[in-house]
C-alpha cells in the first residue's frame, strides 16, 4: 500500500522541513525531514530521549520548533495552539478527565466545540461502541482497567475525526496479552476509519507489526526511514541494525575475511544456521544457550567475534562449551554505509 | 512473616494515649463551664448547671457585634487569600522559573516569623503613611497571612493533576479559559474550599496581629482578650468560648472531608 | 461496519481550525504564545500584594529600629543610630531576652518528648478507621481557638479550678505547694507562675511539634524498626540508634513552629504567668503604652535573628522536608 513511501504529487498529511527543537543545549530534534502520507500508518521508533516523543508533541502542537517548517495537510503549523488544529492524542497515560465519567471524557472535545448535548452524547456512544465499549459512558476513569482506559482514551480522540491521529506509547502500560490484541485492534481500526496513524514506541516489535512505515530515531536525528522488512533486512547503519531486532554487527575485518567487501554489515540472528561439514563453514564455540520457547538463542564465538543465532525449536541443539561449524549465505550478509 | 497489624507496647499506649488526653480534655471543660451556675469564680467542680447564660449572651449587643465584624473580616480576608493563593499556587506549580524559591518563601514568610513581627511591622507601617484605623486594615492583615493556607492546599491539588490532562483538554480543541472552567477548576475546587475555610477559620480566631492593627473595633478574639485581662462577666465568656469552638470547628471537619483522598490538610499552615 | 462510518466522515474540514475570534479567543492565544506574560499577570497581584503590604511593613519596622527616642521630649529623633540596639544589652532588657528564649528551648524539648509517643503511635500502629481519628484528634487541638485554649488552662490552674480539687482528691495538695514554693518556678498559685505559662506553652504548641514528627516517622520503613530488634538491640537501643536519627529532621521542623511560636507569644505570658516580662510583652508594651517605638521594633529584630539562626541550622539538617 503506502510501502514505497508517499507519492510525489500528494500532499502529505505532516511535513518536516528541516526541523530542530533545542531545549538550551540539548538538541532533542535536529534538522529532521520528513514526510508521513495521508492514510498511512507511521511509527516513530527509537530509544528513550532519542527525540521521537518531541517529534509526536510538535505535530500536536505542544512543542514549537526552535527553527524548520512544519506543515499539516499543507497549512503550516508553526505558531498554532493545539486547540486550534485538527489533531488529537492519545496520551501514554490516556490522560482522560478523573471528574467527568466516561461519556463526558469523550464528548470533552465536541463540548468545547460548542456543539449540543443531545448530539454530542450521541456520537460519544458511536465512538465507544467503536472501541468496544458500548454502555460504558456512566462509568468514572477510576473504575475502569488499564485497557479500558485507552479504549476511552482512544474514543475521545477519535470522535473529533482528526485528519491526523498521535498515539504516544500508546500500549507501553498494557500487559503482553492484551498488548498483542490492541496491537490487531489498532491496526484494522486505522484500516476502517483511514485515519492517519502517527505513534511512538520504543518497542521494535510493535513498530514492524503494526506500521506501514517506519522512521527510526537516534539522538534527535532519523537515522532510517521505510517499510518495516527494509528496516529490519536492510538497516542501513550499525545503530538501525542494532536497535531493530539485536542483529550480529560485524566489523570490516570480519566481513572480507568471509566473503564481503571490507565494510561494516549485519547478520539477522535467524540467518545463521548449525552447518555441520558443509562447504565454508566456520569453526564456533556454543557460550551460552538460552531457551526462547519458539526458538532457541545461541551466543557464539567465531574466530573472536561473538555471533548470536536464533534457532527454530525442534533442532537437536548443541550444548554450552561444544564446538560446532556454522554458516549462513552469503546474501544474508547485509553491507552498511557508514560507521555509525 | 510478622503481622500486618502489630501490637503497641503497652507504655507506648499509655503516653500516646495520655497525650491524647491532655490536648482534648481542656476544650471539653469549656463546654461543662458553660453551663456552670457559678458566676464569680472558676469553681470546680461546678455548684450548679444551667442554661441561662445562653439567654444573657444572646442579648448582648457588644456580643453581636464583636461576631458580626469577626465573620465580615473573615468572609472578605478568606475571598482575597483565595484568589491570591491561587494565582501564586497556579503560576508556582506551572513552570520552574527563577525566583520560585523566593516566592514560595514569601508567601511562607508571614506565618514562619512570630505574629507580632507581622503585628507591629503593619502597625507601624500604617502610622507611617497615616492610614488610619479601620476594618479594612484589619483585613490587610489577616489577608496577608490567610494567602498561605489556600496556596498550601492549592499547590497540593496542583502537583496532583497531571501536566497531561491540561494538555489533552487544548488538544481536543479547548482554549486556555475553557481548559481552566472545565479541567482546572473542577479539579482543585474541592482544594481552595478547604483552603478557603481553613483560612476563615485562622482569620476569625486571630487575636495576636488584630490587636495591632484594630482601632476602635472589636472582633471577637479581640472581646474576649478584654474578657480574659479583665472579667467582667465570666459566664457570658464561657458561653463565648464555647460558641467559638464549635464554629471553628465546623470547617476543619469540612475542609478534612474535601481533602482526605490524598492531600492533607496543611496543618503546617497556621 | 455502521459505527465506523458514524466517526469517519473524515476527509472533510481542514487540518488547521480558524482564528476562533472574541476577545477571549484572542488573549488565549496571546497567552498560549507568550507564557511568561500569563505567568507574570499571574504572579503580579500576589507578590504586589505581599511585596507591598508584608516586605514594605517589615522594612519600615527594621528601618524604625535605628531611630532613636529622645529621653527628654519622648519624641523620635530619626536620626540613624545603634543606640536603640544598645539598650537591648541593659541587664534588664537582657533578662528578658534570655528568659524568653530559655523558655521556647524548654517548651520545645517539652514538646518533642510529648509528641514523640503519639506520633509514634499514629504512624506506626493507627491504621484505616483509628488512623482517621488520631488525625482528626490532632487537627482539632490545632485548629480551635487559641484564645480558648488559654482560657481553658486559665479554668484549670485557678486556685478554686479542678486541678485543685484533683490532687486535693489524691491528698496530694501538698504537692502543688512545695512545687510553689521552690524559686523561680513557683508562685502563689499555678496561674501565676512560669510552671503555668510553661503548661500552656507546650499545651497550645504541642500539635505543631506532632503533625511533623508523625511525617517522618511515617517515611521510616516498618522492617528498619524489625531489622534492628532482629540483630539484637533492645527497645531502648533502637529507638537510640534507628528512630530518634530518623525522626530528628521532623522534631527540628516541629521545634521550628515551638520555639518562634514561644518566642514572639505575648497573650499566653499575660494572661497566664508572672510580671516579669517576655519578649512580647516587651515589645507590646514599648510601642504601646511607652510609646517607644524604636526599642520595640529593636526587640523584634532579636526573634528574626534567633529564627534566621535557627532556620539556617534546620536547613542544613534537612528538617525542611518533613514539613
Amino acid at each position: 500500500m503506502y510501502v514505497t513511501g508517499p507519492s510525489a504529487f500528494m500532499t502529505p498529511a505532516v511535513s518536516f522541513k528541516q526541523v530542530s527543537r533545542h531545549f538550551g543545549s540539548v538538541k532533542a530534534v535536529d534538522a529532521v525531514d520528513l514526510d508521513i502520507a495521508e492514510g498511512e500508518f507511521f511509527a516513530m521508533l527509537g530509544p528513550s530521549g532519542s527525540g521521537k516523543t518531541t517529534c509526536l508533541r510538535l505535530i500536536a502542537g505542544f512543542e514549537q520548533p526552535t527553527s524548520g517548517r512544519i506543515e499539516i495537510f499543507g497549512s503550516r503549523a508553526e505558531g498554532v495552539p493545539p486547540y486550534r488544529r485538527n489533531v488529537n492524542t492519545v496520551f501514554q497515560d490516556y490522560a482522560l478527565f478523573p471528574h467527568l465519567n466516561v461519556l463526558d471524557n469523550v464528548s470533552y472535545g465536541l463540548m468545547v466545540k460548542g456543539i449540543g448535548k443531545a448530539e454530542r452524547h450521541r456520537e460519544a456512544e458511536a465512538a465507544l461502541e467503536l472501541v468496544k465499549l458500548p454502555g460504558y459512558g456512566a462509568r468514572r476513569p477510576g473504575q475502569l482497567s488499564g485497557g479500558q482506559r485507552q479504549r476511552v482514551a482512544l474514543a475521545r480522540a477519535l470522535v473529533n475525526r482528526p485528519k491526523v491521529l498521535l498515539l504516544d506509547e500508546p500500549l507501553g502500560a498494557l500487559d503482553l496479552k492484551l498488548r498483542e490484541n490492541m496491537q490487531e485492534e489498532l491496526k484494522s481500526l486505522q484500516k476502517s476509519l483511514g485515519i492517519t496513524f502517527v505513534f511512538v514506541t520504543h518497542d521494535q516489535g510493535e513498530a514492524l507489526s503494526m506500521a506501514n512505515r517506519i522512521a527510526v530515531f537516534n539522538n534527535g536525528r532519523i537515522m532510517q526511514v521505510g517499510s518495516p522488512e527494509d528496516i529490519y533486512q536492510r538497516p542501513d547503519t550499525r545503530f538501525v541494525a542494532d536497535f531493530v531486532g539485536s542483529s550480529n554487527v560485524l566489523p570490516p575485518d570480519f566481513v572480507a575475511r568471509h566473503g564481503g567487501a571490507r565494510r561494516w554489515a549485519s547478520l539477522r540472528p535467524e540467518a545463521v544456521r548449525i552447518a555441520e561439514g558443509a562447504a565454508g563453514a566456520l569453526a564456533a564455540t556454543v557460550v551460552s544457550r538460552s531457551y526462547l520457547g519458539g526458538a532457541t538463542r545461541l551466543g557464539l564465538d567465531v574466530e573472536g567475534q561473538r555471533i548470536n543465532a536464533l534457532l527454530p525449536a525442534g533442532h537437536a541443539l548443541p550444548g554450552e562449551g561444544q564446538s560446532v561449524q556454522i554458516g549462513f549465505a552469503p546474501g544474508d550478509l547485509h553491507l552498511m554505509d557508514d560507521a555509525q | 512473616m510478622r503481622s500486618d497489624h502489630p501490637s503497641a507496647p503497652l507504655g507506648l499506649k499509655i503516653a500516646a494515649g495520655a497525650g491524647l488526653l491532655f490536648l482534648h480534655v481542656p476544650l471539653l471543660l469549656i463546654f461543662v463551664y458553660a453551663f456552670t451556675t457559678e458566676e464569680k469564680s472558676y469553681q470546680w467542680p461546678p455548684p450548679g448547671l444551667t442554661t441561662q447564660w445562653f439567654a444573657v449572651t444572646w442579648n448582648r449587643p457588644d456580643v453581636w457585634q464583636a461576631l458580626g465584624l469577626s465573620v465580615q473580616v473573615a468572609a472578605i480576608s478568606t475571598l482575597i487569600a483565595i484568589v491570591l493563593g491561587t494565582l501564586c499556587a497556579a503560576a508556582i506549580s506551572s513552570t520552574k522559573f527563577f525566583g520560585r524559591e523566593t516566592i514560595s518563601l514569601l508567601v511562607i514568610l508571614p506565618i514562619a516569623l512570630p505574629g507580632i513581627i507581622t503585628g507591629i511591622a503593619l502597625r507601624s507601617a500604617f502610622s507611617l503613611a497615616e492610614i488610619p484605623f479601620s476594618m479594612w486594615t484589619i483585613i490587610l492583615g489577616h489577608a496577608t497571612f490567610c494567602v498561605v493556607v489556600v496556596y498550601n492546599n492549592a499547590v497540593a491539588r496542583f502537583r496532583r493533576i497531571s501536566g497531561s490532562l491540561v494538555e489533552a483538554s487544548m488538544d481536543l480543541g479547548a482554549d486556555g479559559f475553557q481548559t481552566f472552567r472545565h479541567v482546572i477548576l473542577p479539579n482543585i475546587g474541592t482544594a481552595l474550599v478547604a483552603g478557603g475555610m481553613l483560612a476563615f477559620a485562622l482569620s476569625f480566631d486571630e487575636v495576636i496581629v488584630t490587636t495591632f492593627t484594630a482601632g476602635q473595633q472589636q472582633t471577637l478574639p479581640i472581646w474576649m482578650l478584654e474578657e480574659l485581662v479583665r472579667p467582667r462577666q465570666r459566664p457570658v465568656t464561657n458561653v463565648v468560648a464555647m460558641i467559638v469552638v464549635l464554629v471553628t470547628l465546623l470547617p476543619i471537619f469540612a475542609a478534612y472531608y474535601l481533602t482526605r483522598d490524598g492531600d492533607q490538610i496543611a496543618g503546617s499552615g497556621k | 461496519m455502521s459505527t465506523a462510518a458514524a466517526v469517519r466522515g473524515t476527509p472533510t474540514g481542514s487540518a488547521i481550525l480558524p482564528d476562533r475570534g472574541g476577545l477571549s479567543g484572542a488573549l488565549s492565544d496571546i497567552f498560549w504564545r507568550r507564557p511568561k506574560l500569563l505567568l507574570f499577570l499571574m504572579l503580579l497581584p500576589p507578590v504586589l500584594w505581599l511585596g507591598i503590604v508584608y516586605l514594605g511593613s517589615l522594612f519600615a519596622l527594621l528601618l524604625q529600629s535605628f531611630f532613636s527616642i529622645d529621653e527628654f521630649s519622648g519624641l523620635i529623633n530619626r536620626q540613624f543610630t545603634f543606640k536603640t540596639y544598645g539598650e537591648l544589652l541593659l541587664p534588664s532588657n537582657l533578662d528578658i531576652i534570655v528568659r524568653t528564649v530559655v523558655m521556647a528551648a524548654l517548651v520545645t524539648i517539652a514538646s518533642a518528648i510529648v509528641a514523640f509517643p503519639i506520633a509514634y503511635y499514629a504512624a506506626r500502629y493507627a491504621r484505616g478507621r483509628w488512623k482517621a481519628l488520631f488525625y482528626i484528634g490532632i487537627m482539632l487541638p490545632l485548629w480551635s481557638s487559641y484564645l480558648v485554649k488559654i482560657y481553658a488552662w486559665k479554668l484549670i490552674l485557678a486556685k478554686e479550678g479542678i486541678l485543685t480539687w484533683f490532687f486535693g482528691k489524691l491528698h496530694l495538695l501538698w504537692l502543688i505547694d512545695a512545687w510553689l514554693s521552690l524559686p523561680i518556678v513557683g508562685g502563689n498559685s499555678l496561674s501565676v507562675s512560669f510552671t503555668g505559662t510553661f503548661i500552656v506553652f507546650v499545651y497550645v504548641w504541642l500539635p505543631f511539634m506532632i503533625l511533623p514528627v508523625q511525617a517522618s516517622l511515617e517515611r521510616v520503613p516498618t522492617n528498619l524498626v524489625e531489622a534492628s530488634s532482629d540483630l539484637g538491640a533492645t527497645p531502648g537501643q533502637t529507638f537510640r540508634n534507628v528512630l530518634f536519627p530518623l525522626a530528628l529532621p521532623g522534631i527540628v521542623a516541629g521545634s521550628i513552629f515551638t520555639f518562634s511560636l514561644t518566642l514572639g507569644d505575648y497573650i499566653i505570658p499575660q494572661i497566664i504567668g508572672t510580671s516579669r516580662l517576655f519578649i512580647g510583652q516587651a515589645v507590646y508594651a514599648h510601642q504601646g503604652t511607652a510609646g517607644n517605638i524604636p526599642l520595640a521594633a529593636a526587640f523584634t529584630v532579636v526573634p528574626i535573628v534567633v529564627m534566621g539562626f535557627y532556620l539556617w541550622g534546620a536547613k542544613r539538617m534537612g528538617a525542611f522536608d518533613a514539613l
